[in-house]
């Protein structure tokens, strides 16, 4: 008996319909996102994360409608976020049916941001997205959608977010996203051990092996992906069988 | 039956309306302490920091008309907070005093584990429980938390992270879960469902 490890189907759209593409270049439509989303509560999603990817580049609050659309699929947790700047951005996105609402940009612009929604909301509705990337011999935070780099250190930014409020760390890697090559295992148990809160990690899912990789080798209690369960390249129900089949410990829907 | 949702702001409540209405149940939300009074079965989700839960539930004038309530027998379901905010105190706010409905106080989970307990356990069940009926021995439960009662009279189940805390409770028509049923897919809609049985 103990904590299962988690998997998260994450839904990137321009506000209103899944997109998908590398560094926000070319993107196309990937579907209704209240359609994937009750697509994965029913196939054992453990949770979901909506984010708003368009809603920085276009300068623009995330779009909420969307949020209330979705929430309302499911009997899993909602993680939203993309373009939470200020704590009231927070509350509405909560407000509109988010239990966890992510923040990067923002926060690495002003960490008080972290603070602010987690004395309103709680550290477990706090989630810190951070974008790696890897420089010489350590990890440079991107902001951005992982184009600019923040110049800070990832590890420090980590325990920096941690210690101003974040109850968990969504972790991509820069280098390792829209590559289907594998997680980034190093990055992932280099920041799942530096810090005491769940770590998700995201970027270069292809196979079931790279799961349980992720969970076994790179300490991670989640882990996201995108295309490959839109386009069914992978199925939940599937994966986790794969997972089980190899140790890992998951939930299977009843 | 209408189920009353006391809403003193926590980011929860709407997750729990829409449990119920897919559950087919009439639901209202209110901070209004004569709402409270009158209520058929009451049900008190929460999330976030202890002292926004006990400050509300005075600086709204909840305390008195919830516990008489509940003294009466009025059928209760508390969630996540819902659940800590029935014993004595939390180490969360040291300072302020809980509905001391229960004995025992809520305290941190031990480090060592990741904090927040966060993501889908399993729970043991202690004693025959109505909330728990026609549940798997083996169903996950969403669990989004850091404190916990870790020592307490009246469980029905429990769970592990760190350390064995009270994950459901059951005492006459006070019922509480530490796990959040409105987020935790069928066998949390299940544990909804045996509260509206038992409120009914």
């Amino acid at each position: 008996m103990s904590l299962a490890h988690r998997i998260i189907p994450c839904l990137d759209t321009d506000g209103e319909r899944v997109v998908k593409g590398v560094n926000f270049l070319g993107l196309r439509d990937a579907g209704d996102p209240v359609a994937l989303a009750a697509r994965y509560n029913a196939e054992g999603a453990d949770e979901l994360v909506l984010l708003d990817i368009a809603a920085s580049r276009d300068r623009r609050p995330t779009y909420l409608e969307t949020i209330r659309r979705v929430a309302a699929e499911l009997s899993i947790p909602l993680t939203a976020g993309g373009g939470v700047r200020t704590l009231e951005d927070g509350r509405a996105a909560v407000r509109a049916g988010a239990d966890k609402v992510t923040v990067n940009t923002a926060a690495v612009k002003r960490p008080a941001l972290i603070s602010e929604l987690s004395r309103e909301f709680g550290a477990q509705a706090v989630v810190l997205a951070i974008d790696a990337k890897r420089a010489g011999n350590h990890w440079d935070v991107m902001v951005r959608g992982g184009r600019e780099s923040a110049s800070r250190d990832a590890l420090e930014w980590a325990r920096m977010g941690v210690a101003a409020g974040a109850g968990e760390i969504l972790l991509t890697s820069v280098d390792r996203d829209g590559t289907q090559s594998g997680f980034d295992v190093t990055l992932t148990a280099a920041i799942s051990s530096a810090v005491t809160v769940p770590v998700i990690a995201s970027g270069g899912a292809k196979s079931p092996g790279h799961f349980v990789e992720i969970f076994r080798d790179g300490a991670a209690d989640a882990a996201l992906a995108a295309s490959i369960f839109h386009d069914s390249v992978q199925s939940i129900r599937t994966l986790k069988e794969f997972l089980a089949s190899s140790g890992v410990e998951v939930r299977f829907p009843c | 039956m209408k189920i009353t949702i006391l809403d003193y702001g926590a980011g929860n409540v709407p997750s729990v309306e829409r449990a119920l209405q897919r559950l087919g149940v009439e639901s209202h939300r209110t901070a209004s302490p004569d709402c409270i009074s009158k209520a058929e079965a009451l049900l008190l989700p929460g999330v976030g920091h202890y002292s926004a839960l006990v400050r509300a539930l005075d600086e709204k004038h909840l305390r008195t008309p919830l516990l008489d309530a509940l003294r009466r027998g009025v059928p209760f379901l508390g969630i996540c907070l819902g659940l800590q905010v029935l014993f004595e105190s939390s180490d969360e706010a040291p300072q302020l005093q809980g509905l001391n409905l229960l004995a025992g106080t809520v305290s941190a989970l031990p480090p060592g584990v990741k904090l927040p307990h966060m993501g889908w356990n399993q729970i043991e069940k202690k004693r025959e429980s109505s909330l728990l009926s026609g549940i798997d021995a083996g169903a996950y439960f969403y669990f989004a938390h850091s404190y916990a009662a870790l020592d307490s009279n009246n469980i029905a189940a429990t769970c592990s992270h760190g350390a064995e805390f009270a994950a459901v409770i059951e005492q006459r028509n006070v019922f509480a879960v530490q796990f959040h049923p409105e987020k935790s897919g069928d066998s949390g809609a299940r544990v909804l469902q045996n509260f509206l049985g038992l409120a009914a």
